[in-house]
């Protein structure tokens, strides 16, 4: 099995994300972007615990840490989507840049 | 009987004790229970005093012998005796030397710790008995340890019953005298304060102690002299009683150190100090100095000539104060300390071998001036007050003239008769609307029976009148006079005649205007209740009594046996470090003379004031007579002297003095303090306070500040911008990671 090619994916998968969270304007799109970087975080982690542990099947490790980022993720999403909603409400809009009342 | 002579340091400190209670409570529990207790206290003092005079009697008449005698001279020395095998060695040291020290003395001392049989040796005399000192140390200071303690023998004994039956007098008598007054808690407080300050003055055992009680005692009687002191006259009297008295308390202080100093410079003891100015060791320039100052004091407290002015100034306090301590106890503190000091003035003036007599003059001196002031005082407390001068120079010629016994005895009766003689005063003032004014009284012989028989009885005691007391303490005193020193006391004998007619005289004066004639007031006489009348009834039976307890040895032929006479003699004179004196005998022909002088000013005053016979108006005619008046009537000009001339002249100068130096040089420091603290104060400001403290402050505000519009460009507002430095870290750090570690 070869390592690679998982770590290839999750590193594209993260620049994806990187890229979405920093450019798009759209909240929505922010916080899909955000779960990309998480998903590539998960194929790392299950990646890496199939890998050290191949000859004990018994430790599954890696995907228990994949599924508890999985589960805050989503909790994580819920809050965000609820900020998302609140500000389209006020606003009319989803435009992250238009949201800079914190402007110094 | 229990044995008080030990202890006799309860005695002040109940009358202390009740002192404390009367300030604390007094207010609160009310004037019966402040009288109640003052009263009580006295009395318990007063059983104790009669107590401790008893132990001293059995103690002379079966005097301590071998180990218990030699315990006490160690400790009239002012040293702890020890218990077991040590204390025969230190004792026979310790008898050697009193023996040594002694020894000149025709008295008999220890000599080998057996006095007993020494004194023996000196037919008729009885041996030495030492004082029952008890001292607890009261504080060390280079070296030396000063104590703090008791010291009785006759002399303390006999002040202690003086003291403790006047008081107790005064303090009944005072219940209906001050019935009502404003301050009847405060007078009661300082009557105990006095009280405990007099025994205690006269129980001290070292000079030290005896200038707290001499000062305590002056303090009490300002305090009651100005008792009324709403009326200036009051308050003047109090301050100028004490203000004369300080000039004397210097002399006292000069004296106390003096006389540590001539002896040996290692205690204070009176003992010790006696013992030493007899011993020949002494510097006797040194003990004359000593014994001028000490008689300074004497001067100022005993009212002798000059110093004589506030006395009768203080009859301003309520009578039976002026009974009480201008009478009978503070003012015959001058003369105690003459007579336990008496070593000192003995050696120092060289009583009985020298021809210079100041003490005796200036005694016979107060005499006379006393008794001729009195002759022209309208106020009947004045003129005891005058009397009182005049009896206490009698007092302090005896000592002068080294009549130690006739001297206390004197002292001791004339307590007595005097103070009944105020106390009865008092009495016919209570009657009178509280006039001392003998213009306004008159014919009051009917109307108090009892205060007139009792003044009776007290004045012919002070004329000297057979067989009253005063009788065998004067010719005492002439005796002493006439015996003394092969004639070198001549005129301290025609001073003692002279006064002897001048109070019979006065005395003689005061009882006609004021007993009898026709009254001349406006207030109607009655006499006074029992808790006034029955005081003066025990004092007269005293001035009746007291005389005879000195009956002398041989009188007129009349020969009683020798357990009788002389009781006074006795057990008064001190027979432990004390000078050798020699007695004079009872004198016929003395006796005669000053007994018809005596009559003599009686049967003029009568004459004069009751029969109205005799130069009347003399003095506004004839020239010298006015003059005389008006001399004495300004009490010698002594009064101007010291108000006018003396404290004029110098309070001036002082005055202007001070007043410079005020204005110049304490003025001066003070401005220059000021402006000095005001420059600095103006440079701190500039400099400190403006420049750096507020540039700091305001810097830092500066400072911050502009960080603040520095830092506010990177605060955008946009959260990508944010992720955007996030990440851009993370990605240094990575690099960081991965590169560098």
């Amino acid at each position: 099995m070869f390592l690679n090619q998982f770590l290839l994916l999750a590193a594209i998968l993260f620049c994806i994300g990187v890229y979405g969270v920093l450019a798009r304007k759209n909240g929505v799109l922010v916080l899909m972007s955000i779960e990309l970087i998480l998903n590539a975080v998960n194929i790392n982690l299950v990646a890496f615990g199939a890998y050290w542990n191949a000859n004990d099947v018994a430790n599954v490790s890696g995907q228990v840490f994949a599924l508890f980022v999985i589960a805050v993720a989503a909790a994580e999403v819920g809050v965000g989507l609820a900020l998302v909603l609140l500000i389209y409400r006020n606003r009319q809009s989803i435009d992250i840049d238009d949201v800079d009342m914190l402007k110094g | 009987m229990f044995n008080m002579i030990d202890k006799v340091w309860i005695i002040p400190a109940l009358m202390a004790a009740s002192f404390l209670v009367i300030l604390f409570f007094g207010k609160r529990w009310g004037t019966r229970a402040t009288a109640g207790i003052g009263i009580a206290a006295v009395s318990i003092c007063l059983i104790l005093s009669v107590v401790v005079a008893g132990n001293w009697i059995s103690r002379v008449n079966h005097p301590p012998t071998g180990a218990a005698l030699a315990a006490d001279i160690l400790q009239a020395n002012g040293l702890t005796p020890q218990t077991g095998e040590t204390i025969g060695e230190e004792v026979n040291a310790a008898t050697k030397d009193s023996g040594e020290t002694v020894s000149t003395d025709s008295h008999a001392t220890a000599t080998d710790g057996h006095s007993a049989e020494a004194g023996s040796e000196h037919g008729g005399e009885h041996e030495s008995v030492p004082p029952v000192v008890r001292t607890v140390t009261w504080f060390q200071i280079g070296g030396l340890e000063f104590e703090f303690g008791t010291l009785v023998d006759g002399l303390a004994a006999m002040m202690l019953i003086t003291v403790c039956i006047i008081s107790l007098l005064v303090h009944i008598y005072s219940t209906e005298y001050l019935h009502g007054d404003v301050r009847f808690t405060h007078y009661y407080a300082f009557l105990s304060l006095f009280t405990a300050s007099m025994l205690f003055y006269v129980l001290s055992s070292n000079t030290l102690q005896m200038l707290v009680g001499w000062e305590l005692v002056g303090v009490c009687s300002f305090g009651l002299i100005g008792h009324w002191w709403e009326e200036k006259k009051n308050t003047d009297a109090a301050l100028k009683a004490f203000l004369t008295n300080r000039v004397g308390d210097i002399g006292l202080i000069l004296g106390v150190i003096i006389t540590f100093f001539a002896a040996g410079g290692t205690s204070f003891n009176v003992l010790h100090i006696n013992e030493y100015a007899l011993s020949g060791n002494a510097n006797t320039t040194l003990l004359l100095i000593g014994a001028l100052c000490l008689f300074g004091g004497v001067t100022s407290k005993s009212g002798q000539f000059p110093l004589h002015t506030w006395l009768p100034d203080a009859m301003a306090g309520p009578t039976p104060v002026s009974a009480l301590i201008h009478a009978a106890t503070m003012v015959v503190a001058g003369v105690y300390l003459i007579a336990r000091l008496y070593a000192v003035f003995f050696s120092g003036l060289a009583i009985g071998s020298s021809s210079f007599h100041y003490v005796a003059f200036i005694g016979g001196f107060t005499t006379i001036i006393g008794g001729l002031l009195a002759f022209v005082q309208h106020d009947l407390k004045k003129v005891l007050a005058y009397s009182t001068i005049s009896q206490l120079g009698y007092m302090v010629m005896a000592l002068g003239v080294g009549a130690w016994t006739a001297g206390v005895f004197h002292l001791f009766t004339h307590a007595f008769f005097k103070a009944c003689l105020f106390l009865g005063a008092g009495s016919v003032s209570h009657a009178c609307h509280h006039t001392f004014d003998m213009r306004e009284m008159g014919g009051l012989r009917k109307k108090m029976p009892v205060t007139h028989a009792t003044f009776l009885i007290a004045t012919l005691a002070l004329a000297g009148i057979f067989p009253l007391a005063g009788f065998w303490s004067k010719d005492e005193i002439l005796a002493g006079a006439a015996n003394g020193q092969e004639n070198a006391y001549t005129i301290m004998l025609i001073f003692g005649l002279i006064t002897a007619f001048l109070t019979a005289a006065y005395m003689g004066r005061a009882y006609w205007l004021t007993f009898w004639g026709k009254y001349r007031g406006h207030a109607h006489p009655h006499e006074s209740p029992k808790v006034i009348t029955v005081p003066l009834i025990i004092l007269a039976g005293c001035a009746v009594v007291f005389g005879f307890t000195n009956f002398p040895g041989n009188f007129f032929g009349v020969k009683l046996p020798s357990g009788v006479t002389t009781r006074f003699e006795h057990f008064v004179e001190p027979t432990f470090a004390f000078p050798p004196l020699q007695h004079a005998e009872f004198t016929p022909w003395l006796a005669v003379v000053s007994t018809i002088l005596a009559a003599t000013g009686l049967f003029i005053a009568y004459q004069y004031f009751e029969k109205n016979r005799g130069p009347h108006g003399l003095t506004s005619r004839n020239k010298v007579a006015h003059a005389g008046y008006t001399f004495l009537e300004n009490k010698y000009y002594l009064d101007d002297l010291y108000t006018g001339v003396i404290a004029g002249s110098t309070k001036g100068p002082i005055a202007r003095a001070a007043n410079w130096f005020n204005q110049n040089i304490l003025d001066g420091i003070v401005n220059g303090i000021g402006l000095g603290a005001r420059k600095i104060a103006g440079f701190v400001y500039v400099f400190a306070d403006q420049i750096i403290i507020d540039g700091a402050v305001n810097g830092s505000g500066q400072g911050s500040e502009g960080a603040g519009q520095l830092l506010r460009k990177i605060q955008t507002g946009k959260v990508q911008q944010y992720a955007s430095i996030l990440f851009a870290g993370a990605v240094v750090l990575a690099g960081v990671l991965v590169f560098v570690v």
